[in-house]
């Protein structure tokens, strides 16, 4: 535990985190005190069921899996849990896709599966085998930027940039899917067979991005500019 | 997440006896199973992977509906221009859940069989007795705003239960009338009606559905199309991506200048999409005019939340659904 010799010159930032911290833990102790989160009720334990049979812990299953990552065949050894997400990141260094929050909440793992998009984090690799997956690493050609990167470039369409590497997949596997005349929650006409990527198309297709720096009307800017030239 | 085995069966008939097994599940789209696997709410030992099954398709059937297959995406049925065309409900209810990546995943089966998003399931440290039969309920009392008020069981010595069913696309296959199409591990193969598929929780709100072990859904079939204006509204949280506080598919038919028939369910209000024909009834024959708010649409307000009741942070809902109904059924008739 630091003591108050290190830090002489007041509160270190660590002493502050740590306050922070403590402050919250009280606050959030006071919080749920103040609603009275109910302890189980003691008519509940008075009947307890039966405690459900306990799974086996089993030792850790390893299954060969072929995956096809940006045009190159991968055939690897992986144990059943290992999601797409982590092949990627931590068995081929592809750390091009990010996690995020590792639920499907946040889209920062966005990749394309046979075309479309999805996010690896709930995706598992033994599901996958023989499966083709784009990687915003497989999105350049060589040198030459894939239109979407350039224009997420040309239209500021970030700041941190970690979520940038899913929306610029999500935004590729969109405009395929408005391609394919796929209506959205905000299509007015069901029955149209032609899309119009309007702001609000854009913003409703791509709700599954989140950005934390609020780079939205950037990253909108950039898609309708890939959207302008495609038409 | 728990080590487990993983198998992808070639045949249905092979799944369901797969999965008859204890500990096992069936995996799909997975987008709901490894979540909850991740927090090791759900630990199966073995996972039964349909997604190669030959159940992808949407087919016509003899009566004039159709037969979508279980692994039907939901971003693919939400597409398929005879749903678009003449089962707009379900189209809208599909396109207003989750993400365009999600719904590129999650499939026709795993949507019904989703479990809830009740903040107390999800939190290991509290008590729930859907996550562990008996323990208590938390949301009793607790944060309880996403909750239900219908059809809930809050005495039930020890197995309380206020969790709602999350799905869209569930709701509008209650006011389709749809049916669930299974196999069972013997082989046999049997039809549940959608208003039979889903429980509410009485004493046992762990069991969710009406599958038995190593059941599993093999197609959801749609009557011939039903006449009428469909409608999806859904009330959330933010505009989109986020899970119904209370949503209202509803069909309407109108001639004359009166409601013929009208069918409604409600979504986020229950355990199961909450229909009710009494609803329906107090509808049928009311002129259409400005006016219609004010009174059929009152009653049948009245009969669909007959019992209705809040629980603190959700008493808000009662009012929600009363107005949501309301803006439905306006759009319905065109007003």
């Amino acid at each position: 535990m630091p003591t108050q010799s290190d830090a002489p010159q007041g509160l270190s930032r660590r002493h502050a985190l740590q306050g922070a911290s403590l402050v919250g833990t009280a606050l959030a102790v006071l919080h749920l005190s103040a609603c009275a989160l109910p302890a189980p009720n003691p008519s509940d334990s008075a009947m307890p069921l039966a405690p459900p049979d306990p799974p086996p812990d089993l030792p850790p299953q390893l299954m060969p899996v072929q995956l096809v990552i940006n045009g190159q065949t991968h055939a690897l050894t992986l144990d059943t849990r290992t999601t797409l997400l982590d092949t990627l990141r931590d068995h081929l260094s592809l750390t091009g896709t990010k996690k995020g929050c590792d639920h499907g909440q946040c889209g920062a793992c966005t990749v394309l599966i046979d075309g479309r998009r999805a996010n690896a984090c709930l995706s598992l690799a033994v599901m996958l085998d023989g499966q083709q997956i784009t990687t915003i690493e497989g999105l350049a050609k060589g040198a030459e930027l894939h239109p979407m990167q350039q224009a997420f470039l040309q239209h500021d369409g970030f700041q941190c940039g970690y979520c940038t590497p899913g929306q610029i997949c999500s935004a590729v596997g969109m405009l395929d899917e408005a391609s394919d005349g796929m209506p959205s929650h905000v299509t007015a006409d069901l029955a149209a067979t032609r899309t119009r990527l309007s702001d609000d198309e854009i913003r409703e297709r791509m709700s599954g991005n989140l950005c934390r720096c609020s780079a939205y009307p950037n990253i909108v800017a950039a898609i309708k500019d890939v959207v302008g030239a495609k038409a | 997440m728990k080590a487990f085995t993983y198998e992808r069966p070639a045949t249905p008939q092979a799944a369901a006896a797969a999965a008859a097994r204890p500990h096992a599940r069936f995996i799909a789209g997975g987008t709901n199973l490894l979540d909850l696997m991740k927090l090791q709410i759900e630990v199966p030992v073995h996972l039964i992977d349909i997604t190669r099954l030959d159940l992808a398709r949407t087919e016509p059937t003899a009566e004039g509906g159709l037969r979508i297959g279980a692994m039907v995406r939901n971003a693919d049925l939400a597409n398929d221009p005879r749903v678009r065309a003449d089962y707009a409900v379900l189209s809208r209810a599909l396109l207003s859940g989750a993400s365009g990546q999600l719904r590129n995943r999650a499939t026709t089966g795993g949507n019904l069989l989703q479990r809830t998003r009740c903040n107390y399931f999800y939190e290991l440290s509290r008590p729930c007795n859907k996550r562990l039969p008996g323990s208590g309920c938390s949301a009793l009392g607790g944060f309880n705003r996403m909750n239900a008020i219908l059809g809930t069981t809050e005495q039930a010595e020890g197995r309380a239960c206020i969790a709602v069913h999350p799905s869209d696309m569930a709701v509008a296959m209650r006011v389709l009338d749809a049916k669930v199409e299974t196999v069972r591990p013997d082989g046999s193969a049997r039809v549940i009606p959608i208003a039979d598929f889903h429980r509410l929780p009485g004493t046992t709100p762990h069991i969710e559905t009406a599958l038995q072990p190593g059941e599993m859904i093999t197609s959801v079939t749609l009557p011939a199309p039903v006449r009428g204006r469909h409608v999806y509204r859904k009330v959330r949280d933010r505009a989109s991506y986020a899970f119904a506080l209370v949503s209202v598919a509803a069909i309407v038919d109108v001639g004359g200048g009166r409601i013929r028939t009208a069918r409604m369910a409600c979504g986020g209000v229950a355990h199961k999409p909450w229909r009710l024909e009494a609803a329906e009834a107090a509808l049928a024959g009311a002129v259409v005019s400005p006016a219609l708010a004010g009174t059929a649409v009152t009653a049948s307000a009245n009969a669909l939340l007959a019992g209705a009741r809040g629980h603190g942070h959700n008493d808000f809902k009662i009012m929600l659904t009363r107005r949501t109904l309301a803006a439905a059924l306006a759009e319905a008739v065109g007003s």
